[in-house]
């Protein structure tokens, strides 16, 4: 129970962090309704017509799909390994597990330029071998996607695990249970909520990924935030503004209804 | 099966994928650093002699420190309120941490450069005033860089900080308070010591993260206020010296594992306690 809670003071700093982290968000949207060709505000006069652009100009369509389908693919890619990888860590607690997390969380934190630098020199000397996993290819940031965004899922399978209680998995062991029986009828269902957590997370970062995506594509492989970029680098595009609107929305729904939920189910348990 | 082989086939997948797409070319670019143009520590003397260099370090080194100050003191005052506010306060409070949180850097950038820019929506409100004759310039300098990063990296000091608050123990400040010790009092010498292990674990993630930074400041920066990544990409792809630009990505690859033994260490004195 709180019994001190912060007073007038401690509210109105709060409230102008809020302010803060609000302010940047909510600029966009005037700016969308824009009439001009370039980034200002509307002065009387609105207009549709970035929003127009979205949908008349068919690379926003390709560049969000584009960006989906690298999403499903990484973080399938890499939430399945990580998931493996957890579970041998959780289950046989091997020596040096310490030395070996941290060789699977090295990509989550080494500066992301250096990232984007060593996959770039990879994905070029792929692309003497294959067409496919290769520079500006979609395969190729699929792959480069999953392993920046695979150490996020180890962290979040690991937490999940670490609540599950070792003696269900010990009790099934020793009713003679096999290592696949105690996977998938004794552990998975204990951390099923953490892998699909997981999943979405990561399909979340590699949706929004640009660090990494900026130095493996050019031309073929423009995902959505490739093409954001291209419009905020030389002469900045109000379309941008329009774009993030729309993104912002999205955004917004999903927090909103996830509270929401949180809410009722803890208005539920009383 | 015997143990040792199911250990392989279930962390052997995630580790060979790593290993052979990430590790190995990464201690390949890392390598050139004492190879390239020829075997030795060259460019190290090379990259710790040049004042640009070092300026951009220095500048990379202030700019995390001022972003680090300012984005771990907002976060703590939010924090508070989520912590320990009403339920109204800690719902809208949430909001404002996780709606940020979960937009893009590029869309958070970019509102940035709409309130900040000669044109933009602060400019245009002062002129409106009165107030100026010619706009501020607010970005494409330092100072749209330090509120850019700051704004990116106040939820990533809220999380450390939240489970720091939560720990501490309401009967502590209960007893403060019954031997007569002011609110002031209580904040300062009671709750803020209590959570330092927050503060100093909220502190280094975000100045690790910030060391790395390319994006915020490439677009907030405009090329003016080179950073140590923006130094890197740079020495590899404009004016290729790419031994320079792998020594100066070892040098920041040591300052951030330094700093992440320290979070480590952080880490575990708080969870032995």
């Amino acid at each position: 129970m709180t019994v001190l809670r912060p007073g007038p003071l401690a509210v109105a700093l709060a409230a102008l962090v809020a302010v803060f982290l609000l302010m940047p968000l909510v600029a966009v949207i005037p700016v969308s309704f824009t009439p001009t060709r370039y980034l200002s505000v509307p002065e009387g006069e609105l207009s549709l017509r970035h929003y127009r652009a979205l949908i008349e100009n068919p690379a926003w369509a390709s560049g969000a799909w584009l960006s989906i389908r690298i999403g499903i693919v990484a973080s399938l890619v890499a939430t399945g390994l990580a998931l493996l990888f957890s579970l041998g860590i959780w289950m046989m607690q091997p020596r040096f597990a310490g030395l070996l997390m941290g060789i699977a969380l090295l990509p989550m934190v080494a500066p992301p330029v250096v990232s984007a630098l060593t996959l770039y020199f990879f994905l070029i000397s792929l692309s003497k071998v294959n067409g496919f996993i290769a520079y500006d290819t979609w395969a190729g940031v699929a792959m480069a996607h999953a392993i920046m965004i695979a150490p996020f899922a180890v962290v979040l399978i690991t937490v999940a695990l670490s609540q599950v209680d070792r003696r269900i998995d010990l009790a099934a062991r020793s009713m003679g249970a096999g290592l696949w029986t105690r996977i998938f009828r004794v552990i998975l269902p204990n951390i099923r909520f953490g892998i699909l957590t997981a999943f979405f997370l990561t399909f979340v970062l590699s949706w929004e990924e640009i660090g990494v995506t900026l130095f493996i594509t050019s031309v073929n492989a423009v995902t959505l935030p490739r093409l954001m970029w291209m419009g905020l680098r030389d002469n900045i595009d109000p379309a941008i503004a329009a774009i993030s609107v729309v993104l912002m929305t999205i955004v917004v729904l999903v927090v909103l209804t996830r509270t929401a939920i949180e809410r009722r189910r803890g208005q539920d348990r009383g | 099966m015997n143990p040792t082989s199911r250990l392989l086939l279930l962390i052997g997948p995630l580790l060979l994928f790593l290993a052979a797409a990430y590790l190995v070319p990464f201690l390949g670019v890392m390598r050139w650093s004492v190879t390239l143009p020829e075997p030795g520590l060259g460019q190290y003397r090379a990259a710790l002699g040049d004042p640009l260099v070092l300026s951009v370090f220095a500048r990379t080194l202030r700019i995390c420190a001022i972003v680090t100050v300012l984005s771990v003191t907002m976060a703590y005052v939010i924090t508070l309120l989520w912590v320990r506010g009403n339920p109204a306060q800690r719902t809208v409070v949430e909001l404002c941490i996780l709606i940020p949180f979960w937009i893009s850097v590029l869309t958070r950038a970019f509102g940035w450069l709409a309130l900040l820019s000669n044109k933009g929506l602060i400019n245009g409100w002062l002129e409106a005033l009165g107030v100026l004759s010619e706009p501020l310039t607010l970005v494409r300098n330092e100072f749209g860089v330090i509120v850019g990063m700051t704004h990116y990296l106040i939820p990533f000091a809220v999380f450390p900080l939240a489970s720091s608050m939560r720990t501490v123990d309401e009967r502590v400040l209960m007893a403060a308070r019954g031997m007569g010790a002011s609110r002031m009092r209580i904040f300062w010498q009671i709750f803020v010591p209590m959570t330092k292990p927050g503060i100093l674990g909220a502190a280094l993630v975000v100045f690790v993260f910030a060391l790395g930074f390319f994006v915020t400041p490439a677009i907030l920066g405009g090329g003016r206020s080179v950073m140590v990544a923006e130094l890197i990409y740079l020495r590899i792809f404009q004016s290729p010296n790419w031994g320079l630009g792998a020594a100066i990505s070892v040098i920041l690859m040591v300052g951030v594992g330094l700093l992440l033994a320290l979070l480590m260490r952080q880490v575990r004195q708080g969870g032995a306690r």
